[in-house]
This record gives structure tokens, sequence and C-alpha cells, in this order.
């Protein structure tokens, strides 16, 4: 079977410094795979690096086993490659609709439609208030997103991901920055993520995230130092050096 | 009043103003219908797309020299050349966008200026074609199904229709799904690539389409003067367009009509009473700047509101 996302030799560098030396990476299709590592592992480089935010210095990435790394973001993210961000990108004086509408445009033929009036666009609009309601905010479609709490927005940034209907899913610290109760709501939202969506995550925070998972990357300073299986990871000491804090 | 109420009462008053007002105000108004167009062409750019430029005057010139040498060197006539003129500087707006969009920002900026002084300097140098300082002269407005737009009044009911169609093709770009998008690559470039959208393609065609509406205003603008002039390739003549755009209120349907309408007042009312209408447009822009710092549209619209609240 094709891996759903495969990388393999990937570097990049800023300035010199190495901040991805020789990664490799295989993630199966409908898998659910963990990223962690310390603050500076270079777990976002990674996602800008598949994404294509960023330019690779060397090395492949397959979606699909199609090459992609030559691809620019748009075009990846038609090949059914979708992200969110560690830190919040929306569209701030936008209302929550609009956000998603732009979301659903970036796939649609009928973002090139230059004289239709946007309103007219009666089945992109029913798409996004279905899709807020998957989040649970189908009472704030109205609203624009400077007026909505903080966890609020986080549930958007997934939303806007998910209304893409991706194959592969990266979900960049989802649960950052978020209360207790939040956390549950986010999570129950990413388990009940359509089980042929690849989902590949970074989380910081180790408890929640490890039953989320069933596999698991530690990154360290740009290089995968383990992987495996839950029980595998947490039981490597070189986990417990770089990540647990010896 | 409503909306439509507003629109009407406008409407009338824009057909009657030549039964009205003199001469001078017909055609000073004329002037700042093409001001207009030139400005929301502009504001595309700028306003929708957060592109910033000092080298819209490209286009307006480069009509306006393209229709008056098409007549004079080869004798065409308007029906002729007016599709030719729009054909030749869109075709000059994919190049020059191709160009200036290697960069976006400052950097864009300095593009846009750089590639419309290099016209500037041409008209101004090249004066076997375009007779450089003296300008071209002898142009003819043209005359549609027969009329005359010699006369004031008919030339003032021409540039009308032709700016009321153009404003509201603009419109519908700017509410359209495209104009959106357009937004949404000023507002969070990266975010928009990453949900599939081609961020260099909506903005290239975004320049060559405000290209093309800055080619309908340059033609207006050499039927209007019958004469054209290095001057309009200027960056004087880029700059007044987008001060109109930000005095009136950048990224608003309204706001460069209200701005190109301030600054062409100044420049044809005023200058007659004051030597040094540039300072006053000088003055007049940093006070708009201080006092409504988003424009004088949504400056007033804000008024509106706090006044009809109490």
């Amino acid at each position: 079977m094709t891996p759903a996302l495969q990388i393999s030799g990937l570097k990049k560098s800023f300035g010199g410094l190495p901040a991805m030396d020789d990664v490799a990476l295989e993630v199966m299709a409908g898998e659910r795979r963990l990223i962690i590592g310390p603050n500076g592992a270079g777990k976002t480089t990674l996602f800008n690096l598949i994404t294509g935010d960023l330019p690779r210095d060397a090395g492949t990435i397959r979606l699909f086993g199609e090459e992609v790394s030559r691809l620019q973001p748009h075009q990846r993210a038609h090949r059914g490659l979708a992200r969110t961000y560690q830190i919040i990108t929306l569209f701030p004086h936008d209302t929550l609709e609009h956000n998603i509408l732009l979301s659903l445009l970036g796939l649609s033929p009928a973002r090139w439609s230059a004289f239709r009036p946007l309103a007219r666009h009666a089945e992109l609009y029913t798409e996004a208030h279905r899709v807020l309601g998957l989040v649970g905010l189908a009472h704030l479609t109205r609203r624009p997103i400077g007026e909505v709490a903080y966890g609020e927005r986080r549930r958007v940034e997934i939303a806007m991901a998910l209304a893409q209907k991706p194959k592969v899913l990266l979900l960049d610290e989802p649960l950052a920055g978020l209360s207790r109760e939040e956390r549950g709501t986010v999570k129950q939202l990413i388990a009940g993520i359509p089980r042929e969506v690849t989902v590949v995550m970074i989380e910081h925070d180790m408890d929640t995230a490890l039953d989320m998972a069933e596999r698991i990357t530690v990154l360290h300073y740009g290089s995968v130092i383990v992987e495996g299986t839950r029980a595998e990871v947490v039981a490597d000491p070189k986990t417990r050096e770089v990540y647990l804090g010896d | 009043m409503s909306r439509v109420a507003w629109l009407a009462l406008l409407a009338v008053l824009l057909a009657g103003f030549p039964w009205i007002a003199g001469e001078f105000y017909v055609n000073l108004t004329s002037q700042i219908f093409i001001a207009a167009i030139f400005a929301a062409s502009l504001n595309l750019l700028v306003g929708y797309g957060g592109l910033p430029s000092l080298g819209h005057a490209a286009f307006l010139g480069m009509a306006a020299y393209l229709s008056a040498l098409l007549y004079l060197k080869l004798g065409l006539g308007h029906w002729i050349t007016a599709p030719i003129v729009l054909a030749a500087t869109t075709l000059m707006a994919c190049v020059f966008g191709w160009i200036a969009l290697r960069a976006t920002g400052l950097s864009f900026l300095m593009l846009t200026l750089a590639l419309s002084q290099v016209l500037w300097g041409t008209a101004y140098r090249w004066v076997a074609v375009t007779e450089g300082d003296n300008g071209l002269r002898g142009l003819t407005r043209p005359a549609p199904f027969g009329i005359s737009l010699d006369d004031p009044a008919a030339f003032y009911y021409f540039t009308l229709a032709i700016t009321v169609l153009a404003i509201w093709i603009m419109a519908r770009f700017v509410g359209s799904s495209f104009g959106a998008a357009l937004r949404g690559t000023r507002d969070q470039p990266r975010r928009m690539s990453a949900l599939g959208h081609n961020v260099w393609l909506i903005r290239w065609i975004t320049f060559v389409y405000a290209g093309f509406w800055g080619a309908v205003s340059g033609l207006l603008f050499v039927y209007y003067n019958k004469y054209i002039h290095p001057a309009s390739l200027s960056l004087t003549s880029s700059a007044e367009g987008l001060l109109g755009v930000i005095a009136g209120g950048s990224g608003t349907l309204a706001g460069p009509i209200v701005g190109a309408a301030l600054v062409m007042i100044l420049k044809n009312y005023v200058s007659a009473y004051i030597e040094r209408w540039n300072m006053l447009l000088g003055f007049v822009f940093v006070m708009i700047v201080i006092f409504m710092p988003d424009g004088l549209v949504p400056g007033i619209r804000r008024l509106w509101a706090r006044w009809k609240a109490k």
C-alpha cells in the first residue's frame, strides 16, 4: 500500500543552522500520527515544508505516491492536503461564515467567478453552515472572528481545514491555549474526524496527546530520534532524555 | 431614507446637472468622472488587493498616447482605435503585472513606479513620435451615432454613462467570489495559498483588470482634453490617483469617487484662486489622515452613525 504521506531525506536550514536534518517519515492512509518534541525541535517547520509554506533544501515529499515537493502550496491543497496553524491565522474582520467560505472557495471553480455576487452561491453558504455545525458553532455564523472567544477561534481553524474534506490533515497544536473543558470539546472533534482522513498532529502536551495517536514520532533538533507505537515510544530511553527531561 | 431612495436622488441630480449648472461645472464634473474611474481601478489594487501602486498613470497615459498616435499617424477613426487601445494597454498590463508582482509591498510600489517612469521618460524623450514636451495636439472627440461630443453636455452624458457602467462592473468584481478571494490574499496571503488559492494569479488578474479600467479612463481623458502631454504619465499623475483613493477611503466603493472628486475640485477650482494648489492639496490630505485615517467615506459614515445614535 502506498503511504498517504512519505518523506525522505528532508533538509532545511535557516542561515546555516539546520532546522530539519535528513528527516524520513511514512504515514499510512487513515493513520493517526502524533509528532512530539521539545520547543525548537522543528515540528512546525516540518509542517511548513510539507505544505510548501517553506521551500525545502533537499529531500522528497510524496502524497499518495505523488512527488509534491516542487508544487506550490495551493497545488498541494488541491491534492488533498490541509492544515491548521498553531498561531491562529484567520480573517479577523470577517464573519465565521465568510472564513469557511474562503476555505470552500479555495477548492471550488467558483473562486474564478468575478461578476456573479458571492451571496448568490447558495450552495457554498449551505456547506459553510454545515461545517460550522460540525464544530458546534452554527449559532455564531454571522459573528466576526474578532468578536468570538479564543476557544471558538481554535474550532474555526479546524473547521476551515475540515471544510476542504482533506485526505491528509495536519493539525498544529490544536489544543494550544485551551481550557480544560475546551480541550474536551476539541479532542472529541478530532476524534470524530472520518477514519479515511489521515491525521498528523503536533501536540506539545504529552498527556493529552498520547491517547489520541496510534503511532508517535519524536523530533529533536530537526531529526527523528524515536518512532513507534505509544508503548514503544514511552519506553524508549531517548524519549525520556529529550522530551520528558531525563 | 433607504439606499434605493438615495440612489434615485443621485441619479436625478446627475442626469439634471447640465440643465442647472454652467459649462465650467459640467466640464469639471466630466473630469471628476474620468478621475473616478481611474481612482476606482487603482483602488482594486490598493484597497482590495493590498498592493499600493505608484505607477497607475502608465495605463491612463499609454491609452491616451496610443489613441492619439493611431489617429495622428495612421488616421484611424475612434471606432477602430478604441478597441485597439484597450487591448494593447491591457496587454501591457499583463507584462507590467508579471514584472511588478515579483514582489509585494514596498518593492511592488517601486517596481510600478519604475515601469511608469520608463513610459514617462519615453514620452518625454522620443520626440520624433511623441513630440516630447510639446505633447500631441490636434485630436478629436468621437461622435458616437452621429452625436458630436464637443458639446460639454453631450460629453458629460457620454462620460457619465461609461462611468456608471465601469463603477457597476467594478462593484460586481469586488462583491464576487473572486473579490472575496482577493481580499483574502490582502489579509492572509499564506493562509489563502494553504487553502488552495493561487495568490499570485489572483493578484495578476486584478492587476490586469485594474490596468484595463485605467486604460478606459485614459481614453476618456484624451477625448476630453483633445491633447496629451508626458505629464499624464508622470509620478504626480499616479500619486494624485493614489491620494484620491486614500483620502476617500481605500477598500470602499464610494471612497475613490469621493477622493477623486476632492482632488479634481482642488486642482481645477481652487487653483484659480490659489496658485500653489498642491500645497493646499497636501494640507487637506494631512488633515484627512489625522482626523479620518481610513478616509473620508468611512470617517463620515462613522460620524453619521454616531449622530444617528444620539
